[in-house]
């Protein structure tokens, strides 16, 4: 810990320029309650920089059309847009071919994809899937219809009261049967990151195929699929800096081959008749109908945008963030932060004694501070530290140090109201 | 930030801190379990009822402050009340709680609820401990949701 810790003085020398930063983000001036947006749920969606703006503007105004359908002009500059998002997509998590990547909705549909494509046809009684207990209920429920539709056997994997896997646990229950382990690299909910690279290797180790989720990820460390050599990969836009309705899986290629295609419909087929059908090859077999077209340029025009800024270097200011936030916030009295792993992304879960999180929400609103009050969709993880709901702060690239500190007054304001 | 003192009145804060009937009725002629999806808040309400009269209420369960205090004020109001008198009680506090009308009926103490007016996302937590009074006088043994109405 002490290690991350860097006092705002110090930190401040950095260069990091979130000041020119912060104007790339219109929302940010606006002003909530009369007071300055402190928008700090981040893990739940960020904003969206002009360049993902202009970039949804200029594709309606300029390049519209269906994809992949037509011989006009604006089709082939609309299909050659998508490609090119594809590939910034490849680019971006470092996959092999372009063709791994699928465009979805979400994580979540990146998720229900695999399960029911790739683990529905596959498994059956005797096999195990293995999750972990911080997983989000979109990395849960999936595996839980794949259980009650084949009979498989769904086990989680326990984490300690820091918010860190027990990775001995986990040695343990991961074997022969182990069919696939799908695990986030990123929790919401406690902010812990995963050793994947060790997970990865272990559950290979046992012929195991290995899907991350990446939406808590993405958008705040570097990341490489191959170097990960996880099977599939799943991220979600919108926490990205891009827009909602577009997410990715990446699958490694021959996984993608042999599984069957999930919807069926335009785009996803080679020919038909009513006899048979002959499935497109991939990425197209699994993008049935019209895509958000718009979404994967806006999508990809975040990247650029990130990539712009470097993200070890977003990295390194999010980790300066993190460390001022702890320290500010354990100094609160009866405040308790949920997660303490050693490794975390830039987020803080937290209960305060005799404050309900529902309470500290609205109170921190009414100053202009949005954070994140509730389960989280992590419920598992509430039971595990005996609470129903917690207060969250997440940060993203724009956030000060300066922004900390009013959180900070902010949760003294809310204490106040509390006084016994 | 007077919405801020409109709902956090000094009442709502004093039924959070000590609320009142925060326990099992036991006999219990009548139960049901509320839950809000949208926060993970339970709340179970107890009653004992002989001859269409509340003789004993309480509740248990975890929530905000708005839910626990409309709650326990609800635990208040309630007892010795008829089960038609009750059904009222709901209907003007559901009334209080969501629009400027004001009720047909006084609402007493329970007037402190019609805070969460200027809190949108907060009418679920002053009405889930009603709904689930509702649901026990139905006698319905399914957990009741605030995502149901
Ligand atoms: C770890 C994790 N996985 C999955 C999801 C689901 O993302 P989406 O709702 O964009 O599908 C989220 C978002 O809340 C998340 O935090």
């Amino acid at each position: 810990m002490s290690s991350f810790m860097v006092k705002r003085e110090e930190n401040e020398s950095v260069q990091f320029p979130v000041t020119q930063i912060r104007k790339d983000f219109p929302i940010l001036d606006t002003e909530i309650h009369g007071r300055k947006l402190v928008y700090l749920d981040n893990a739940a969606t960020t904003q969206k920089p002009v360049a993902v703006l202009n970039a949804l503007a200029w594709y309606y105004q300029h390049d519209n059309a269906n994809v992949h359908r037509g011989v006009h002009t604006l089709s082939e500059q609309a299909t050659r847009a998508f490609e090119a998002a594809r590939e910034t997509v490849r680019h971006f998590i470092g996959a092999g071919h372009a063709q791994e990547i699928i465009f979805v909705r979400s994580t979540t549909e990146a998720i229900n994809l695999v399960a029911q494509s790739f683990a529905r046809p596959r498994l059956g009684p005797g096999d195990e899937i293995l999750i972990t207990e911080m997983e989000h209920h979109s990395n849960i429920v999936p595996w839980q219809m794949i259980r009650d539709q084949t009979g498989a056997t769904l086990r989680v994997v326990p984490i300690n009261n820091k918010g860190e896997l027990l990775m001995d646990v986990f040695e343990q229950m991961v074997s022969s049967r182990t069919r696939l382990v799908a695990i986030t690299q990123v929790s919401n909910a406690l902010g812990t990151l995963n050793p994947l690279r060790e997970i990865i290797h272990k559950a290979k180790s046992h012929g195991a195929t290995v899907l991350v989720d990446g939406a808590q990820a993405v958008a705040h460390l570097p990341v490489n699929v191959r170097d990960l050599d996880c099977d599939f990969y799943a991220f979600s836009g919108h926490k990205l800096y891009g827009p909602t309705g577009i997410g990715i899986l990446y699958g490694r290629a021959d996984l993608l081959e042999s599984m069957p295609p999930w919807q069926g419909g335009g785009d996803m087929i080679r020919s038909v008749t009513f006899e048979h059908t002959e499935y497109n090859d991939i990425p197209y077999k699994f993008e049935a109908g019209t895509p958000d077209i718009a979404g994967a340029i806006g999508l990809a025009a975040a990247i650029h945008y990130l990539e712009s800024l470097n993200l070890v270097q977003v990295h390194a200011h999010e980790q300066a963030l993190l460390s001022y936030a702890t320290e500010k916030l354990s100094g609160l009295p009866n405040l308790r932060i949920i997660g303490e792993a050693p490794r975390k992304s830039s987020l803080i879960s937290f209960v305060v004694d005799g404050i309900h999180p529902h309470d500290i929400g609205t109170i921190l609103d009414t100053q202009g501070i949005a954070i994140r009050t509730g389960h989280h969709c992590a419920m598992p993880i509430m039971n595990h530290y005996g609470v129903a709901a917690t207060a969250r702060a997440s940060f993203a690239l724009y956030n000060t140090m300066e922004e900390i500190d009013v959180l900070e007054s902010g949760l003294l304001e809310v204490m106040k109201w509390f006084k016994k | 930030m007077n919405e801020l003192r409109d709902l956090y009145q000094e009442v709502i804060l004093d039924h959070n801190h000590r609320p009142r009937n925060f326990r099992q009725v036991a006999p219990a002629t009548h139960h049901a379990k509320g839950f809000n999806p949208l926060c993970g808040d339970q709340v179970e309400i107890w009653l004992n009822i002989q001859d269409g009269i509340i003789k004993d209420i309480g509740f248990t369960g975890k929530g905000c402050a708005i839910s626990t205090a409309s709650a326990s004020l609800m635990t208040e109001a309630l007892r010795g009340k008829s089960v038609k008198e009750a059904l009222e009680l709901f209907e003007t506090v559901r009334t209080l709680a969501t629009t400027d009308i004001p009720p047909m009926n006084a609402a007493g103490k329970l007037s402190v609820l019609a805070g969460v007016r200027q809190f949108p996302t907060r009418v679920k937590c002053a009405t889930l401990p009603w709904h689930t009074l509702t649901a026990a006088l139905k006698e319905q043994e399914k957990t009741i949701s605030t995502e149901e109405e």
